[in-house]
């Protein structure tokens, strides 16, 4: 199996979200940047398929350099090689299109990515890449077993989840279930020194087309102070007179 | 020209954002000075449509539709558009929708913009607000392609009549092959889901421990809401991990979200910033969570929920 990994790179969740250059462009100033949670249970099942099924695994970004260092935690965690596409990831169809040649020139067979990246919240990377290589896609995965070609997969659904089968080549758009939170890797020391001189190939983009794009950002306005009410007869009257929510 | 609005059905149903995105397609519509056709997939009540404004309902019924594929219903919408000539396809942010929308968009070579919140405050150039930073901020975005997709986030645009005399037409799309198989379904039967619910009630780690849930589930029950909690909850193993709202877990966009002996840490807000009434109920004054609420109250959970539940069945036998 050669599975690749989609890797989104982002703000860590507790920043504080600011924009410059007259609200266009996203502050980065003093932002940590780190894998995207969902793609994090992505890369710890793909490192048990490696250790228990004898499986590659490559790490992939689109982006420029500032995201090496989240491609060589993914390296540290276990990945064997990485690959950064040297694009600015703007637009979610542009960055599918990307990884799609990638996925050809490696022949890829299992693509693991996150439901969804927590900067832009897009959702459309692993399904729009799916559907531009005609492979099997499950979004909102929450289980994946693999023997031979045939892949068992779960997904959430509202209320529950559905059990589905299908064959390889695919892609998956994980989240928690995928693999437990506790069983998530984290790089040791050896990992780390391993990583400085595992391979980090850098290839440059092959598609300038722009289906979406940002024209500016607005932060919500600031909220009323908060109500502080004694006690319940009052609570459950401003619920139904006031917020009519009841 | 058109707009396509694609509806979701459970069991011949309408799901309710069906009427929020036909009201929403109704607008961009009339925005665009052109119709709305409504796809409507095994639907047993299309007029139903029409009070939000749908000219048109495409309807199809077959049966090999019943389970639902993403493929399989996002070539159905290709279909649909090409016979419609659409050029804006809206598509609600259900599990469902949220799975279709990308592969629609691919299909179409559409741009995709999720999470829309708003109608497009500019048709040309084309330009949607979007939240984005799990809700901590909101994205203005083009789509400059000659199809595009929109998806509209839950509860952020509204149900809003506006009856029009409509017609229903059939529509009998070929159905592609899909290589994945639906072998079963579990559900975790008897409550309300949280994408589903209009109200929430959440319970967090001042809660003590799993024993002590069984009034947040009466609260929950008197109001006809979900029950949900903070990560901690779930990571313990008290709660479910499907009822772990946040940034990493489940978006809550309900119309009351109440809190219970949570603290309001920035990655549990990201999750209910999109809630538009805000009850917190905990012990220390000085947690995050009131900075975010528009109700609090400060007190012990164990004191207050009895009291609150007891407040609420004599509220509801009195407006029942
Ligand atoms: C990468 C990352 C992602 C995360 N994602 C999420 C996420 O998606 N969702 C999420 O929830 N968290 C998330 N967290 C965790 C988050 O930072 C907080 O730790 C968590 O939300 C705290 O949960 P809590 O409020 O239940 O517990 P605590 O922080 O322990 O707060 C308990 C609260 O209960 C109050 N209390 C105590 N006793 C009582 C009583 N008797 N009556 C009333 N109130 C009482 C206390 O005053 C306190 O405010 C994430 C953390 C990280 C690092
Ligand atoms: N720039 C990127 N480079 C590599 N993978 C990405 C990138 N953006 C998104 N992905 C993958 O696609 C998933 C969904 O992202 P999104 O569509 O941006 O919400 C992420 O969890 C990643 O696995």
């Amino acid at each position: 199996m050669k599975i690749l990994v989609c890797i989104s790179h982002v703000p860590d969740t507790t920043s504080k979200i600011n924009f410059t250059e007259n609200n266009t462009k996203f502050d980065s100033n003093g932002v940590q940047f780190v894998i995207n949670p969902y793609d994090e249970f992505a890369l710890t099942r793909a490192m048990w398929f490696k250790e228990k099924q004898g499986a590659t695994v490559t790490v992939v970004n689109v982006g420029n350099v500032s995201t090496e260092p989240t491609l060589r935690k993914a390296l540290a965690i276990g990945a064997d090689d990485a690959i950064r596409v040297n694009a600015e990831a703007t637009d979610g169809f542009a960055v599918a299109k990307e990884l799609a040649e990638v996925v050809k020139n490696g022949n890829y067979n299992l693509i693991l990515a996150g439901k969804e990246s927590i900067d832009y919240n897009g959702g459309m990377v692993p399904g729009m890449l799916a559907t531009l290589l005609d492979f099997n896609f499950v979004n909102a995965c929450v289980g994946l077993e693999i023997e031979g070609e045939i892949a068992a997969i779960s997904r959430e659904i509202d209320g529950g989840k559905e059990n589905l089968s299908g064959n390889l080549p695919l892609i998956i758009a994980g989240q928690k279930g995928l693999v437990e939170e506790k069983d998530l890797r984290i790089p040791n020391m050896r990992g780390i020194m391993m990583a400085r001189k595992k391979p980090l190939s850098v290839v440059e983009p092959t598609t300038s087309e722009l289906a979406t794009s940002s024209t500016s950002f607005e932060k919500p306005a600031a909220k009323s102070a908060c109500k502080i009410v004694d006690n319940v007869d009052e609570l459950v009257s401003l619920l139904h007179n006031e917020a009519k929510v009841i | 020209m058109s707009v396509l609005v694609f509806t979701e059905t459970s069991e011949g149903k309408f799901k309710k954002s069906a009427f929020e995105v036909t009201s929403y397609g109704k607008k961009v519509a009339e925005q665009l000075g052109t119709n709305v056709v409504v796809l409507a997939i095994n639907s047993s009540e299309n007029e139903v449509l029409y009070k939000y404004g749908a000219e048109k309902v495409l309807n199809v019924s077959n049966n090999s539709l019943d389970t639902f594929n993403a493929k399989v219903y996002a070539n159905v919408i290709k279909q649909a558009v090409e016979k419609e000539n659409a050029q804006v396809v809206i598509i609600d942010s259900n599990t469902s929708g949220l799975y279709l929308a990308p592969i629609a968009a691919a299909n179409l070579n559409a741009g995709y913009a999720s999470n829309v919140i708003a109608l497009p405050s500019s048709t040309s150039p084309f330009i949607v607000k979007r939240k984005a930073f799990s809700s901590k901020a909101f994205n203005n975005c083009e789509i400059s392609t000659a199809i595009k997709v929109i998806g509209l986030a839950k509860n952020s645009y509204g149900i809003i009549e506006n009856e029009v005399t409509g017609s229903i037409e059939d529509f009998s799309p070929s159905l592609i092959e899909s290589n994945l198989t639906s072998t079963s379904i579990e559900h975790t039967t008897g409550t309300v889901t949280i994408a589903d619910a209009d109200i929430v009630v959440s319970g967090g780690r001042g809660l003590k421990g799993p024993e002590n849930w069984g009034m947040i589930e009466e609260l929950a029950s008197i109001l006809g809401a979900a029950t949900a909690c903070s990560k901690p909850v779930s990571d313990l193993g008290w709660r479910p991990h499907s009822e772990h709202v946040g940034q990493t877990g489940k978006p809550v966009a309900s119309n009351l979200y109440i809190a219970i002996g949570i603290s309001g840490a920035i990655q549990h807000l990201a999750g209910i910033n999109s809630s538009k009434v805000k009850v917190v109920i905990n012990t220390d004054a000085e947690a995050p969570f009131f900075k975010a609420a528009d109700y609090g109250i400060v007190g012990d959970a164990f004191e207050v929920v009895p009291k609150l539940i007891e407040k609420l069945k004599e509220f509801k036998a009195n407006n029942a």
